[in-house]
């Protein structure tokens, strides 16, 4: 607290002068483009290659030459696909495949709906108990039963695997300084290396099937596990680590007895954050035949059959919300470990009968083990959602063509220009100043770095287009942050309406959009904006809302009763006082826009994203795909250093 | 009490729901086992992502298993990683292969993994298309030569103060930036990125009538909906497009393929012949095609109503 205090009048007289010369460098910047525009910008055409591109090529054909006499393959990575495969193929006979010899799986649906909502039930409570019986009843109803029980199995596999090794991971993290600095660069590059780039070499390491699809999700949802746990352990108090060991506790117990149970909620959102993650890969990893609702979703569009991929893609939403409440509640009740009721232990028992029972039908009748084909309502999902979407594509196409073209005539191809036409140096310089009078000396040196690694890269200039998107695309997402934001946090009703909508928006594969929107804007640089907002606009906008509800009732009681309007009520105590929200939704919009790269290459952006997905698809461009994938880190990492290292959060750090 | 009550309407619930019972699993016959007796064996067939090769696939893999009595595994890959299933023994077929030059190199003639097993009878044709209303309103747009008048229509909020020509599938090698180069087309290529945003614009610049050029190739579904007019490019000629930077002509008309594993070609097992033999035109294709995209039937049943329909053809290849 003394250190916040103390630091306050400094960093207030700093902050006067700083907007001046971010301004300032701004305008030398464009004063300057206009003389040396057009030299030295580093530009590649889309079929060219670089040394290092060709390099990389080599290195993948090496290895793919190489697979099955190396001994690393015959005993390491065979083995680890083995029992990968063992897994996946397990749960899949136990839910979703014929197994066994028997025509159906080993559990019928009546079977895994009982047991979602019991152990929903005992993990969580009643209201999501209901929920999550109604979500898979629902899953069945849309036709999807099959396909849903293959994605959950993939995904239960992908999870526990993510876990086992994650939670270990994060316990260490916590514990030791140096191994937190070790991973961190690790699990940003886990994060935002784009899974196209990864997903080839997987094949050739793993094979095509169900091993090499759950290690394509894993690489992407154990970070958060990792991250989760560490923060967890570090955000115990030092106080109760301290009394246990004036007891003379050992680290085993010290560990156990202490800093697990305390840090336990924080584990157990992480445990939450895996599960999203995992789900949000599902489409990408049917690119490698990962069975399930990937494969309806990509089958669909290829034929552009919009309402066939929109009820596949709600299946995968409808899985989300369920796992997301069951884990939630269940995070909560740990939080809440009074001394349960006396008629719990036999309810349990009893319920745990009734839910066996359920499970031995399903295994034993027909009726309980396939779902029922008399009530489907997933053919008419799909005819609901073509007609908003022709409609869509009929009646508004003037209006979002208008849109398109504002936004970028006024503001995307002026910024590109700056950025994509001025000259390396130029940019560079600019950069460099910029992040050390936003973020200080260490950001600017991190950004240093990242510059001199995009330029080895080869791929300078399309870096630049796509950052010139990712700024604009974080704007708008920010926008909308502020004010539904704003919005949800003063008003619990609204939030309890947009937040459904908002989870959709985070879980519902873009795949599933990108006809209507390319139907809408064409196939431009503004689709790939927009789908990039559709997906990080609601983590910025949730974040905004709690940063607002976590301001105490007294301080807006008394700037009501001082007779503030609600204008300046928002303006000049509600937005202040939730800078730090506001700071990190911008991170993270930034972190989840940077994300949707690839997506906005298959819809026109060009640039990165394209690079990436011709990688994945022509072998001869494969070493440039994955150079424009280090370009995607890349910028992600600084920019996310830079922002971090301006966040107030971050004052306070260091121990 | 509460606990009891519930306890009690839980047991008979349960056991309500025991008794009544119903059909029990495995009663009925299972299906499928019929054609064990013949020496096929599982058939792993490459499906790559376009409604084309699905329809192929289908097909093949259809009269696989009724005919020869196979166990299909379909793999669902992109090009290249089905490619790489030869390697790692899990593909045995791709049966749509289009040029792919380098693969068949790196495969074929390096590791010495797969083989050719002759042409699928499909011709595949690459270029530059417009919708139909614009080649109907100005006839004289399917000439090269007349593309520079209308580059001004084709202005886009990406193609800056030049006509856009709008590239696709990134799966496909596309000479496009040469071309414009080389022919002094005042265009600007501007990448879609994937097969289904250029159907989307084709679509929508049809229906809105706005004026779209772009990379396009048949078979495929959607020209039976939108039937996309060719402009026609310089002749092609045997190695004018050797040097990628030079390149002044059209696309070579593609030979689509059949490739296959090496140990599956070695093997020369029924499905082998199958796969070696199959060949149908692009017409044949185009009718499958279209039950699966526009009459949205399932694979198997549009493959089911194509071989019904031409005992013919498929008996022409069970007979080699």
């Amino acid at each position: 607290m003394a250190v916040t205090t103390l630091a306050a009048p400094r960093s207030a007289g700093r902050r006067i002068g700083r907007p001046v010369l971010v301004a300032a460098v701004l305008l030398a910047w464009v004063v300057l483009w206009i003389p040396v525009h057009g030299m030295h910008t580093l530009g590649l055409s889309p079929a060219d290659l670089t040394p290092l591109h060709r390099w990389l090529n080599d290195v993948n054909d090496t290895v793919g030459a190489n697979r099955d006499s190396s001994p690393v393959f015959l005993y390491f990575f065979n083995e680890i696909r083995a029992a990968i495969d063992a897994l996946v193929t397990f749960l899949q006979d136990l839910i979703a495949q014929p197994s066994y010899g028997r025509p159906v799986p080993v559990l019928g649906w009546l079977g895994v709906v009982a047991l979602v909502a019991y152990v929903s039930w005992v993990f969580g409570n009643w209201r999501v108990a209901l929920l999550a019986a109604g979500g898979f009843v629902l899953l069945g109803l849309q036709g999807l039963w099959t396909e849903s029980m293959d994605t959950l199995a993939l995904t239960l596999a992908a999870v526990a695997i993510s876990l086992l090794v994650g939670i270990p991971l994060g316990v260490w993290a916590g514990l030791s300084d140096r191994f937190h600095r070790l991973i961190t660069p690790a699990l940003d590059f886990m994060q935002t290396m784009p899974t196209f780039v990864y997903l080839a070499p997987l094949t050739l390491l793993f094979l095509i099937g169900p091993a090499s699809a759950t290690i394509a999700t894993l690489i992407y949802a154990m970070p958060p596990a990792i991250r989760l746990t560490a923060h967890g352990i570090r955000s115990v108090h030092p106080s109760a680590v301290e009394a246990t060991e004036s007891l003379g506790a050992t680290g085993r117990q010290k560990l156990f007895k202490v800093l697990l149970p305390l840090s336990k909620r924080t584990i157990v959102l992480g445990v939450n954050q895996t599960i999203m993650a995992a789900l949000s890969m599902v489409t990408i990893a049917a690119l490698i035949d990962a069975p399930g609702l990937g494969k309806s979703v990509v089958k669909a569009l290829q034929t552009l059959d919009v309402g066939t991929a929109f009820n596949a893609g709600l299946a995968i939403v409808v899985l989300a919300i369920v796992l997301d409440r069951v884990t939630t509640a269940a995070g909560d009740r740990v939080r809440r470990t009074g001394p349960s009721s006396r008629l719990r232990r036999p309810l349990v028992a009893l319920l745990g009968i009734l839910a066996a029972a359920c499970c031995y039908m399903s295994y034993t009748y027909v009726w309980a083990a396939e779902f029922p084909d008399t009530y489907r309502i997933g053919g008419a999902i799909s005819r609901g959602a073509d007609t908003v979407t022709v409609w869509a594509q009929d009646h508004l196409f003037a209006v979002t063509d208008a849109v398109k073209n504002l936004v970028t005539y006024a503001l995307l191809n002026p910024l590109q220009a700056l950025l994509t036409e001025s000259p390396w140096w130029l940019v560079a310089a600019v950069a460099v100043l910029l992040a050390a009078l936003i973020g200080g000396v260490r950001a600017a040196v991190v950004t240093a770095a990242c510059l001199a690694l995009l330029i080895g890269t080869g791929l300078w200039q399309d870096a630049m287009t796509t950052l010139a998107m990712t700024i604009v695309a974080t704007l708008l997402v920010m926008l909308l942050g502020i004010v539904l934001g704003v919005w949800m946090g003063r008003n619990r009703h609204v939030d309890r309406i947009v937040r459904p909508v908002l989870d959709a928006g985070q879980t519902m594969p873009a795949f599933v959009y990108l006809v209507p929107f390319v139907a809408l804007f064409a196939a431009t640089r503004f689709t790939a904006i927009v789908a990039a907002v559709v997906f990080a606009a609601p983590v910025a906008i949730k974040i905004v809302a709690d940063g607002v509800r976590g301001i105490p009732a007294t301080t807006v009681e008394a700037a009501t009763a001082a007779g503030s309007s609600t204008w300046q009520l928002i303006t000049k105590v509600q937005l202040p006082m939730a800078r730090r929200s506001l700071t990190l939704a911008a991170n993270q919009g930034l972190i989840y826009v940077l994300s949707m790269v690839v997506v906005g290459g298959l819809v026109g952006a060009g640039a990165l994203g394209y690079d990436v997905v011709a990688g994945f698809s022509q072998s001869q461009l494969y070493g440039k795909g994955l150079a424009a994938g280090a370009a995607i880190v890349l910028l992600g990492i600084m920019l996310d250093r830079i922002a971090r290292a301006s966040s107030p959060s971050n004052t306070r750090k260091g121990h | 009490m509460k606990s009891t009550r519930i306890a009690a309407a839980a047991t008979i619930t349960a056991l309500a729901l025991t008794a009544c019972g119903g059909e029990k699993v495995g009663e009925t016959t299972t299906p499928g086992s019929a054609a064990a007796a013949a020496p096929c064996g599982t058939f792993n067939l490459a499906v790559n992502p376009w409604v084309g090769y699905e329809a192929t696939a289908a097909v093949i893999a259809y009269v696989a298993e009724k005919d020869l009595g196979c166990t299909v595994t379909k793999k669902d890959l992109k090009e290249e990683i089905s490619w790489q299933g030869f390697a790692t023994g899990e593909v045995d077929a791709i049966v749509e292969n289009w040029g792919h030059d380098d693969l068949k190199k790196k495969y074929i003639d390096e590791q010495k993994v797969a083989v050719a097993a002759g042409s699928t009878g499909n011709k595949g044709i690459i270029g530059w298309y417009v919708p139909p209303w614009m080649a109907e309103k100005n006839p004289d747009i399917l000439d090269h030569k007349n593309l520079n008048k209308y580059a001004a229509q084709f202005k886009t909020s990406e193609s800056g103060d030049k006509g856009q020509l709008l590239d696709g599938d990134p799966s496909f090698v596309t000479n496009d930036e040469a071309l414009v180069k080389n022919l002094k087309l005042d265009y600007k290529v501007v990448y879609a990125g994937s097969e289904t945003a250029l159907i989307t614009a084709f679509r929508q610049a049809e229906s809105k009538k706005t004026p779209l050029i772009g990379y396009f190739y048949e078979p495929q579904w959607f020209l039976a909906e939108v039937p996309l007019k060719k402009v026609s490019l310089p002749a092609y000629t045997a190695g004018c497009d050797a040097d990628a930077a030079k390149v002044a002509c059209d696309y070579p008309e593609y030979d689509l393929d059949k490739i296959v594993s090496k140990k599956f070609a070695d093997a020369n097992g029924p499905a082998y012949n199958l796969v070696k033999n199959f060949n149908w035109t692009n017409d044949d294709q185009n009718v499958v095609a279209k039950y699966i995209a526009q009459d949205k039937m399932s694979a198997a049943d549009a493959a089911k109503k194509w071989v019904e329909a031409n005992p013919d053809k498929v008996k022409a290849w069970l007979a080699g």
